[in-house]
């Protein structure tokens, strides 16, 4: 049997450390310093969510896992994070609003979690939130006022939505692990969070005076690892060294 | 009169009675201050990118959170010091704009190249340790908001010093690539870090009116050789060698004796000529420019806000 468990897990780790490795980026290049610095506080929160969560699949998958094994060793092909969280930043506008995209789903999703019958997986979801409750906040912030800031500003936003909304359907488009971790207990019912998350996308939107696209194409497949050309390329830039010091201690 | 307010003012920092931001000044005083406490932040901003280019390759979780956060610590530094220099005056704004416009100066040590990953375990224990060397006497400065912004730097500078050297020890018991990585490091790190405590006290044009102000306590060349001496101890551990065939211990001044520093490297990269000064640069303008509609939206929001609830 499957163990959907590990892969539950390791996608939950996946999401958090592309994340992270994205607003790293932003570190040193922000357009105001305090959101720099809040930036960058969000990616450290997000790397340490995603080391709870590969710990965690380091134990559960035995044979000498570590967490650097897990999110250093593994080709793109075998990472499960959706494919939104690899999309490269972007302006502070596609970056902020992919943030608060992701941190909606986020919310809503440690919320639930939090009530798995995993114990482990409770307790990081609920030490998760409170960051996740914040970054929510600090986002959804910055898509209103850069929403009803200037012209130029909402412009921004319009593009940065036109690219980002087709890759927020697969958010709730359950994998077969996440499939089986509902039906196990142990994981989220990504559909019961769906309204939730669309709820909170409407009233901001609606205070950032944006209007959400009508249908367009959505992308599916990061979630059963069939990324984007960009994934490979983060990788190769993060997992570097370990694959070229095969076995180090750093 | 102006003699009078002259002497109390003297008088004060004779007493070590801080002086404030509303207290009378020598208007050179409040200008030395300002171009020293703009050039420090200026200097933590720009000292962000050497290390942050290593943020996205660091080889592991863990030092992957630690460098993030440290290279955060400097951002936070640099709001800090920012804050302290506009209690004198000068807004943000205009700070950065004598940094964009080559005005300002920041430590030349940040137009260096970072190469390798052993280079950020180097900046953390010499380039820090260097920095730790020039701040712990600044937080007993005669202007109290600069002296007590340093009283937080240094508390977050000491763990900055010591994650860099922890990531050399661990090169130099590594594998031999390791080991050589971290000698490459220390081979290139080494005389831009002595270089960092500035000129010789000959040739150092502000020290004499800066040590009788209380800005400046100890002298150029004391800070060097104290941290000279240090080094040179702590190296020992690292198993690695200092690149000066000239260090050697002098019984007779009890001090490390060193070797003659490459002054015309130090003048060209003081001048614009380092291997990063003009990448460095651009860097930071380049957020800044790519940053305006960012803070132009923000503020007409807030405007908008203004507006609407009176």
């Amino acid at each position: 049997m499957k163990n959907y468990l590990v892969d539950y897990t390791l996608h939950l780790a996946d999401n958090a450390l592309i994340l992270g490795h994205r607003n790293s980026e932003w570190c040193g290049h922000g357009p105001v310093l305090e959101q720099d610095m809040a930036i960058s506080n969000i990616a450290l929160d997000c790397i340490g969510q995603a080391r709870n969560f590969y710990q965690y699949a380091a134990q559960l998958s035995g044979n000498g896992a570590t967490e650097d094994s897990l999110a250093y060793l593994r080709d793109a092909v075998d990472f499960k994070n959706s494919l939104l969280v690899e999309l490269p930043n972007g302006d502070w506008g596609q970056t902020v609003l992919r943030q608060f995209f992701f941190s909606g789903y986020q919310y809503f999703l440690y919320g639930a979690l939090q009530k798995s019958t995993d114990p482990q997986l409770a307790a990081i979801a609920e030490k998760a939130l409170k960051e996740v409750t914040y970054h929510l906040r600090w986002s959804s912030e910055w898509v209103i006022r850069l929403g009803d800031g200037t012209a130029e500003s909402k412009e921004r936003m319009l593009h940065a939505l036109e690219i980002l909304w087709p890759y927020t359907e697969e958010l709730f488009q359950p994998a077969g692990y996440e499939l089986a971790a509902f039906s196990e207990g142990y994981g989220v019912n990504l559909a019961g969070i769906r309204t939730d998350w669309d709820e909170k996308i409407r009233s901001v939107f609606h205070e950032a005076t944006l209007t959400l696209p009508n249908e367009t194409g959505m992308q599916f497949g990061g979630k059963e690892g069939k990324h984007t050309e960009y994934l490979d390329k983060l990788l190769d830039e993060m997992q570097g060294l370990q694959r070229m010091y095969p076995g180090a201690e750093w | 009169m102006e003699k009078a307010v002259e002497e109390i003012f003297q008088d004060k920092i004779d007493k070590e009675i801080r002086i404030e931001p509303r207290d009378w000044m020598p208007e050179k005083y409040r200008q030395t201050l300002i171009r020293q406490i703009s050039q420090h932040a200026h200097s933590e901003i720009v000292g962000m990118l050497p290390e942050g280019n290593w943020i996205t390759r660091a080889p592991n979780l863990r030092r992957k959170a630690i460098l993030l956060a440290k290279v955060q610590d400097e951002a936070g530094h640099g709001l800090y010091l920012y804050s302290a220099a506009e209690t004198l005056g000068i807004s943000r704004d205009e700070m950065y704009e004598q940094l964009h416009s080559g005005k300002a100066k920041y430590s030349s040590i940040f137009n260096y190249p970072t190469l390798s990953w052993a280079d950020i375990g180097a900046i953390g224990w010499l380039v820090d340790g260097a920095a730790i060397m020039n701040q712990v006497p600044l937080c007993r400065n005669s202007f109290g908001p600069y002296a007590r912004a340093m009283v937080r730097v240094c508390k977050e500078e000491s763990f900055h010093q010591r994650q860099g050297f922890e990531i050399l020890l661990t090169l130099s018991r590594g594998t031999e690539a390791q080991r050589d990585m971290a000698q490459d490091a220390l081979n290139r790190w080494w005389w831009p870090s002595v270089m960092m405590f500035g000129p010789k006290d000959d040739e150092s044009q502000n020290t004499i009116q800066s040590m009788r102000w209380k800005i400046k306590r100890f002298t150029n060349d004391e800070l060097r050789q104290k941290f000279v001496d240090i080094c040179a101890e702590q190296v020992k551990i690292l198993g690695l060698t200092i690149p000066d065939k000239d260090l050697v211990w002098n019984e007779a001044t009890n001090h490390y004796d060193f070797g003659a520093i490459n002054w015309d490297e130090f003048w060209e990269v003081v001048k614009g000529n380092g291997p990063c000064n003009k990448e460095r640069l651009d860097t930071r303008k380049k957020a800044w420019e790519e940053g305006a509609w960012v803070r132009e939206a923000a503020t007409a929001y807030a405007e908008k806000r203004k507006k609407n609830s009176h």
